[in-house]
């Protein structure tokens, strides 16, 4: 129940990160999803990430729409501020939140309805603008609070839990990102949190709009055979097109990889992505290759994983804005009103 | 014909895309240097080429601000609107066209004076090109009213040259074709009128004052104020708030050592977004606003009832047009009142503030920002097209350089850290109104802002007793809102008992017509309504008139149905007068609405304007 706090234990031994914090807190309050659900793995993988990350809870902001993946956004980091907003209208939310205050660590957490359905316009345009932020789509296939219809990510033939059949194409987000331009298109699975978690920090990094599109089983209503999205299916397949490490700035591991098999991918704040190639043949900058990569493996009814495009070079909102430094919210009233002198002189246009 | 020396009205029929605006705006402007209050309306349609369009100028030594009803000379420039244009001429008035092609006969009218100019011939005879000869016969009939209404030909030159300070020759060429129907009409016609201008000495007037639309006043309000960030789907009659915004503040707020830009403008997908971007800029503490229209409130409301419950400020400008649906965006109304009022599902109320010109929309543009983070809730300045988009002369806008930002209850880091625990939705002062923090500031202030059930505490609830705490608490923050929104502006005579109501773009027509019922001995007092809710002051007024006329520019009286909702009036002392064809409503039409109700055989009464 989230009005529930959940209980910080705090044992002496917990490992804590650079800021003396233990993964307790980035906790949030307990989770009121179904027992089992993909979503609270992905909830602890951004725990994880965040605590790996050395984030200062204030300074993440938690955005969701409306949905059980938008649930989630209080499950975790109860150190910053959440916006459970209105169905799937939550990327106008973090655009705003974002050009008020641009130093702010920005996550949304969407579902497949809320993303693809009546939040598709949004999600598109967030992309258009290179929108700073990391955005995870909690992807099952299925409405859950309303009890089981089908989404726009549901594959034709996906049969629902009482038996109808969807007959209508989905809309693969990864797919559509690329097309749009986005600057950081990854895919993942909730039950992998190996591959999760650097991926996570890397989009919590990535200068732009960094897509996580994250297989999540729905255990009540799209857990069963005849789903595409189901925990059997998706581990059936599961294509791990490169394995993604993520290297924080500050800290530098690189000796756990080969430089051989590493192609490293440095990210604006100096951090860097190491990518250990599965396929020899996979280029995560060639935004063409990666589009044709993953439909071919869609069209076998797989899955591609792991980050399958990056472009560090791109221009966020506010480079194209040319927005100062300094966060708009910060600024003082001084220097934004421009007085009652230049007012009259504005006026003598007006004559 | 009464005195009709700086006391008249003229309208032009032209094809829109002809270039006539930039002939009306002459025209106009040198009325107002020549120190004689002026007005002008520009009906045009929903297109870029081709349709009818009209403007209305009136010169009105007494300051009037509103539409006369009357027009004393008609320049007939459209030879598909020219039957009605013709029509429309007061008895006793003059009609100008274009005589190089021949006048239907049977559109003659012989109480009026019909004076041809070849303005068509004239241009093609000394202009190349069709598209200049079209262009320069628009600027031709501005040449011919200065000569028939004795405006200053070097005044004129004046103007052109600050007009096209950056290309001269079209100065030339503007100025030859202004030269050649004013030298045309002086050497044709006994110049002037007897409906003309006389310059007033010592700048007359309109010393003091400027020519402005309420769109150019509202974003230049927004840039004072200090909004940062701008979020918009363009829309008529809008768009040019948020251009005026933008071209202010690349002027005004861009850094001049580093060349940054101290404001952020987004043009959203659609008004959905626009309104998410604004609740989410000023839920982190940035000022935010969007302007729209009707059918952009409509796709608003969802988000306009979270950000009520949730309590998260907003400024939105609701520039009305004709509805509904796309209704005539190009046309005026005050339909909106309702949607305004109660946008969105559930139980929620607004505050909205109702300029009344271009003067008030630059001091509400400030006062909303300062009321919607002060109440942290949505505030709706409900404007319209007439005061949007057309120049109104209005006193010189002022700005106190004491001015500082009332922010409202946010609490700094220093105060976070003092707190054993934050409570967002607490009532700690008893006003009704939260405390609230910004992200990225302590994560003891951090707190989970949703649209469903919470505690007064900020924790999610399904719990009824503590979802009705906090809703209870939200009808005493409304109350409160009452204390800070503009007061009425209220005229009253304790011995009289007859009351006007009216609110926005309706004043300048009441205000006439209050002059025009006095002369014909009815005298009535009047409210002017700044805001809604509505304050203890609406309540005195209401309850000591025996009977109100409530004048608003919509179909179904809103604004009296909010009154009989929102106060405790007696519903049938409410009379509507109700204007909406889309015009911007005239004093004649009060002050008939007015004696048709209390003098049953004024009906048939002609009623003559104020000599």
């Amino acid at each position: 129940m989230t009005f529930l706090p959940k209980p910080k234990v705090r044992h002496p031994s917990l490992p804590k990160n650079a800021l003396g914090l233990t993964r307790r807190d980035y906790e949030g309050g307990l989770s009121t999803l179904c027992a089992g659900c993909g979503h609270d793995s992905i909830t602890a993988a951004i725990i994880e990430a965040s605590w790996g990350l050395d984030v200062e809870p204030q300074n993440m902001v938690k955005l969701s729409g409306i949905g059980c993946s938008s649930k989630t956004t209080a499950y975790f980091v109860s150190g910053g501020h959440g916006f459970n907003s209105v169905h799937g209208r939550m990327p106008s939310i973090a655009m705003g939140a974002n050009a008020a205050n641009r130093n702010l660590m920005y996550i949304g957490v969407s579902g497949d309805g809320d993303t693809l359905s009546i939040g598709l316009g949004q999600f598109c345009h967030a992309i258009r603008r290179n929108l700073n932020m990391a955005y995870i789509i909690e992807n099952n296939g299925v409405y859950g609070l309303t009890k089981g219809q089908f989404s726009a990510s549901a594959d034709v033939g996906t049969k629902a839990k009482k038996g109808e059949v969807n007959q209508q194409p989905p809309i693969d987000p990864v797919l559509l990102a690329l097309t749009l331009g986005a600057t950081f298109v990854a895919r993942s699975f909730s039950g992998d949190k190996q591959q999760l978690v650097p991926l996570i920090q890397a989009a919590l990094r990535h200068k732009g709009f960094a897509l996580i599109d994250v297989l999540s089983p729905c255990v009540t209503f799209n857990d069963h055979e005849g789903s595409t999205k189901s925990y059997q299916y998706t581990r059936e397949h599961y294509d791990a097109a490169v394995h993604a490490d993520f290297v924080p700035f500050q800290r530098e591991i690189s000796a756990q990889y080969a430089e051989g098999d590493a192609l490293p991918v440095v990210l604006h704040d100096g951090s860097r992505i190491l990518l250990r190639k599965i396929d020899s043949n996979y280029d995560p900058t060639d935004r063409a290759r990666a589009t044709a990569a993953i439909g071919e493996k869609l069209k076998k009814g797989e899955f591609l994983t792991g980050l399958l495009y990056v472009d560090t070079t791109g221009k966020e909102f506010h480079d194209v804005n040319e927005t100062p430094a300094i966060p708009l919210n910060q600024i003082p009233h001084n220097r934004l009103s421009p007085g009652s002198a230049a007012l009259a002189k504005v006026l003598a246009r007006y004559r | 014909m009464t005195d009709l020396v700086n006391n008249f009205a003229i309208k032009i029929a032209t094809v829109n895309g002809t270039g006539s605006a930039s002939a009306n705006s002459l025209l106009m402007k040198s009325i107002f240097r020549a120190g004689i209050p002026v007005m002008g309306k520009n009906y045009f349609p929903s297109n870029i080429q081709g349709l009818p369009t009209w403007y209305e100028i009136r010169v009105t030594k007494d300051s009037y601000v509103a539409r006369s009803g009357k027009i004393d000379v008609m320049v007939a420039m459209n030879a598909e609107t020219y039957a009605r244009d013709v029509r429309e001429v007061t008895s006793g008035g003059y009609l100008i066209y274009d005589s190089t092609w021949p006048r239907p006969a049977l559109l003659a009218r012989d109480d009026i004076t019909v004076l041809g100019v070849p303005l068509a011939k004239l241009c093609n005879e000394n202009f190349n090109g069709v598209r200049t000869r079209i262009l320069m016969k628009n600027i031709c009939y501005a040449g011919v009213l200065a000569a028939l209404l004795d405006l200053d030909i070097g005044k004129i030159r004046e103007l052109l040259a600050e007009t096209y300070a950056k290309k001269p020759a079209l100065v030339d060429s503007n100025m030859k074709a202004i030269e050649l129907g004013y030298n045309y009409t002086r050497e044709n016609f006994k110049c002037p009128l007897p409906v003309h201008v006389a310059p007033l000495p010592g700048g007359g007037k309109t010393k003091g004052h400027v020519l402005i639309d309420g769109n150019t006043a509202a974003g230049l309000g927004c840039v004072f104020a200090g909004a940062t960030v701008g979020a918009w789907y363009p829309i008529t009659p809008s768009t040019s708030l948020m251009d005026a915004f933008k071209s202010f503040s690349d002027k005004l707020r861009v850094d001049p050592e580093t060349g940054k830009k101290n404001f952020a403008f987004i043009q959203a997908e659609d008004e959905l977004a626009a309104i998410g971007m604004v609740l989410g800029a000023s839920w982190n503490g940035a000022r935010a606003f969007t302007a729209t229209s009707g059918p952009g409130v409509s796709l608003m409301n969802e988000f306009l009832g979270l950000a009520y419950y949730a309590e998260v400020p907003a400024v939105l400008f609701d520039i009305q047009r004709v509805g509904p649906s796309t209704g005539m965006p190009t046309r005026t109304q005050q339909c909106d009142i309702l949607e305004g009022a109660y946008a969105s599902h559930g139980d929620t109320k607004h505050v909205c503030l109702f300029p009344r010109d271009p003067e008030e929309c630059f001091y509400f543009a400030r006062d909303a920002f300062d009321l919607a983070e002060r109440l942290q809730t949505p505030i709706m300045v409900m404007s319209d097209l007439d005061i949007g988009m057309n120049d109104w002369m209005c006193p010189d806008l002022k700005w106190d350089d004491s001015y500082v930002p009332d922010r409202g209850k946010i609490l700094d880091k220093e105060a976070i850290e003092k707190l054993e625990k934050f409570h967002r939705y607490l009532d700690v002062d008893g006003d009704g109104i939260p405390y609230r923090t910004l992200p990225g500031v302590h994560p003891k202030g951090a707190y989970f802002t949703r649209g469903s059930g919470h505690t007064q505490y900020g924790a999610y609830t399904e719990d009824s007793a503590e979802y009705q705490i906090v809703l209870d608490r939200l009808t005493r923050k409304f109350h409160t809102a009452k204390r800070f929104v503009p007061k009425p502006v209220i005229e009253q005579d304790a011995h009289i008992d007859i009351g006007l109501v009216a609110y926005g773009s309706s004043d300048g027509a009441v205000r006439e017509a209050l002059d025009i019922l006095a002369a014909h001995g009815v005298k009535t007092n009047y409210m002017r309504l700044r805001a809604f809710p509505f304050g203890e002051e609406v309540e005195k007024f209401l309850e000591q008139q025996k009977l109100v006329f409530v004048i608003e520019q919509n179909r179904d009286g809103q604004m009296r149905s909010l009154l009989t909702l929102e106060t405790r009036v007696e519903k049938a002392k409410l009379r509507s007068l109700l204007h909406y064809s889309g015009l911007p409503i005239s004093s004649e039409f009060i002050v008939k609405g007015v004696l048709a109700e209390i003098e049953p055989k004024a009906r048939k009464t002609e009623v003559k304007g104020v000599a």
